[in-house]
């Protein structure tokens, strides 16, 4: 009997190798590709006063040119979005994990919608925000409250976080369903089994438990929503301001949406091209640095829930 | 038997079309361990589900019969299901602490109750523990998490846990399947310390373990009860043929 096969080699399976290989090779290229010519491009722009500085030194003028409104404007942006995603993705998915019934048909409309819901275009949240927040919650408020003055019926960055916050809903709602699913039916039994109620239960074992994959949620929800331009074009970014935004009915810059500006509406590309690439650069340093906070506070409920605490 | 703590008359259980338990009739004794045993699928386990009713979060399971607590009917709407969880323990086939302190564990129940002041806390869990057989193991790592401890610590933390409010019935379902023999032996000395405040009812699948540690067994076959004795008779003199097979080891 021969157990080492000399001089056959297995050709479907080399064949099958190389080509996953391949294709994750391209996959890495590509991204090399993208990042070092950002980086490439971009490095040259970045310097204290492009990052800090603010838009009145001329905007298209790579000179001069400041970009610390788009970056303010951009984390204002995130900030208020992940504060309205949150409560409303957890408190959807406690409901479809705890008390709708599985085969229920309410729970498989509510489940078809949330699905739909993450597929529908980005520019059409935009239309919707805007018909919807801006007009229709905004302009309510106006009416009612200030007979008619025109202070929340128009785009804002309230507004517009509330638009990011309804695309990013069905991100946050399916992680935070599965992070609420995967805590054990055990935990759950016991609970009850001392004599808690289902709040009690859910509040004191489930949601602490879920927190780590809560807050994945919320870095994917922060993920999507950090570079999303279409929903917020309608509903509060601006094409220029000179002040930055201190209220959240104020407009406000964006980085994403300035990318769009510098290489749409710029008198000279050539010299609008440094800034454009360094604009991009730190937007998507900002992204990173965004997620990076938040691993590290997920980091950080993960070691204290390991620990318990009195 | 006189004063029964539990009396199910005609119980029948279905989950969905399927029926686990056929007219169920038995009386379980205060201060005495009760064992449930029968193959895997026999209704065993459902049972003791039934009487602090948590296969009530399971959907679509259907109870007809009738189980009392102290004479009182415990499926008549009015039941505080909160009130009788607190008077019926549970410990579980798979030891589920908390991912919290040792203290937080025991003391769980007891918060949950407005139990709030620290030193009445403190002598509680200290109590509990004790019960447990687990004090001296973890009284200097009181604050340090639950699930650092082994399997069988786990286990008797989830005892602590379960007697810490005080109940007057103590539900054990296979609650030492996961554990070694050793492990296993200090549950079954604790289960007998623990007879004299709680009645116990077990559900095991380990012959010896009825017979070592329960006074009456309870033989159950494809979701029929079979047989209902003192362990002392049904291990030297069952009744029912099926029972003498199960229990020597001819099938099961």
């Amino acid at each position: 009997m021969m157990l080492l096969q000399q001089e056959k080699r297995d050709w479907p399976s080399l064949s099958f190798t190389f080509t996953t290989g391949l294709a994750t090779f391209l996959i890495v290229a590509i991204l090399v590709i993208i990042l070092g010519n950002l980086a490439w491009n971009g490095a040259g722009q970045l310097s204290l006063q492009f990052i800090f500085g603010g838009t009145k030194e001329g905007m298209f003028d790579a000179a001069h040119a400041g970009i610390f409104h788009m970056i303010f404007g951009t984390v204002a942006l995130v900030i208020l979005m992940t504060i309205g995603v949150v409560p409303i993705g957890v408190i959807t998915a406690i409901y479809l994990t705890e008390y709708a019934r599985e085969t229920g048909f309410v729970t498989r409309m509510i489940r078809s919608a949330i699905n739909n819901l993450a597929g529908v275009p980005s520019i059409v949240f935009g239309l919707f925000g805007l018909g919807f927040f801006v007009q229709f919650v905004g302009g309510g408020i106006d009416n009612l409250f200030h007979n008619g003055q025109l202070r929340y019926g128009k785009p804002a960055l309230i507004w517009a976080a509330a638009t990011m916050a309804v695309l990013t809903l069905p991100v946050m709602i399916v992680a935070a369903e599965e992070a609420l699913r995967a805590v054990p039916k055990g935990l759950r039994e016991a609970s009850l089994a001392l004599g808690a109620t289902k709040l009690e239960t859910i509040g004191k074992i489930v949601l602490p438990e879920a927190m780590s994959g809560v807050l994945t949620g919320a870095i994917l929800a922060v993920g999507r929503g950090a570079g999303e331009v279409a929903p917020i074009m309608f509903t509060g970014a601006a094409y220029y301001l000179a002040h930055l935004p201190t209220h959240p009915t104020d407009q406000f810059m964006h980085l994403g949406y300035h990318v769009f500006v510098l290489s749409t509406q710029s008198p000279d590309v050539e010299r609008t091209r440094p800034i454009l690439f360094g604009t991009a650069l730190v937007l998507l340093a900002l992204t990173f640095l965004l997620n990076l906070a938040a691993i590290l506070v997920r980091a950080r409920i993960r070691a204290q829930s390991r620990l318990g605490h009195t | 038997m006189s004063n029964p703590i539990i009396q199910i008359r005609g119980l029948n259980f279905w989950y969905g079309c399927k029926q686990a338990l056929f007219d169920v009739n038995a009386d379980i004794a205060p201060h005495q361990v009760t064992a449930f045993i029968g193959p895997s699928g026999c209704g065993k386990s459902t049972l003791l589900r039934c009487f602090n009713r948590m296969n009530d979060l399971i959907e679509h399971t259907r109870l007809d019969g009738r189980i009392t607590l102290h004479g009182q009917d415990i499926y008549v709407p009015e039941v505080d299901m909160i009130e009788l969880r607190k008077r019926i323990g549970m410990v579980f086939q798979k030891s589920n602490p908390f991912p919290k302190s040792i203290f937080d564990n025991v003391a769980y129940g007891l918060r949950i109750q407005g139990i709030k002041q620290k030193p009445e806390l403190t002598e509680r869990v200290e109590l509990s523990l004790r019960k447990a057989a687990l004090w001296d193991e973890v009284k200097d790592r009181l604050h340090e998490s639950a699930l650092q401890l082994s399997g069988g610590q786990q286990q008797r933390l989830c005892i602590a846990r379960a007697i810490a409010v005080e109940p007057k019935i103590l539900l054990m379902d296979e609650p030492c399947s996961a554990l070694d023999p050793t492990a296993t032996a200090r549950i079954e000395e604790l289960i007998q310390d623990l007879k004299q405040d709680y009645t116990i009812v077990i559900v095991t699948h380990n012959m010896q373990q009825a017979a070592r540690v329960s006074d009456y067994s309870a033989f159950f076959y494809l979701g029929g009860l079979i047989e209902f004795d003192t362990t002392q008779k049904m291990f030297t003199n069952p009744a029912n043929k099926q029972t003498e097979d199960y229990i020597t080891g001819r099938f099961g």
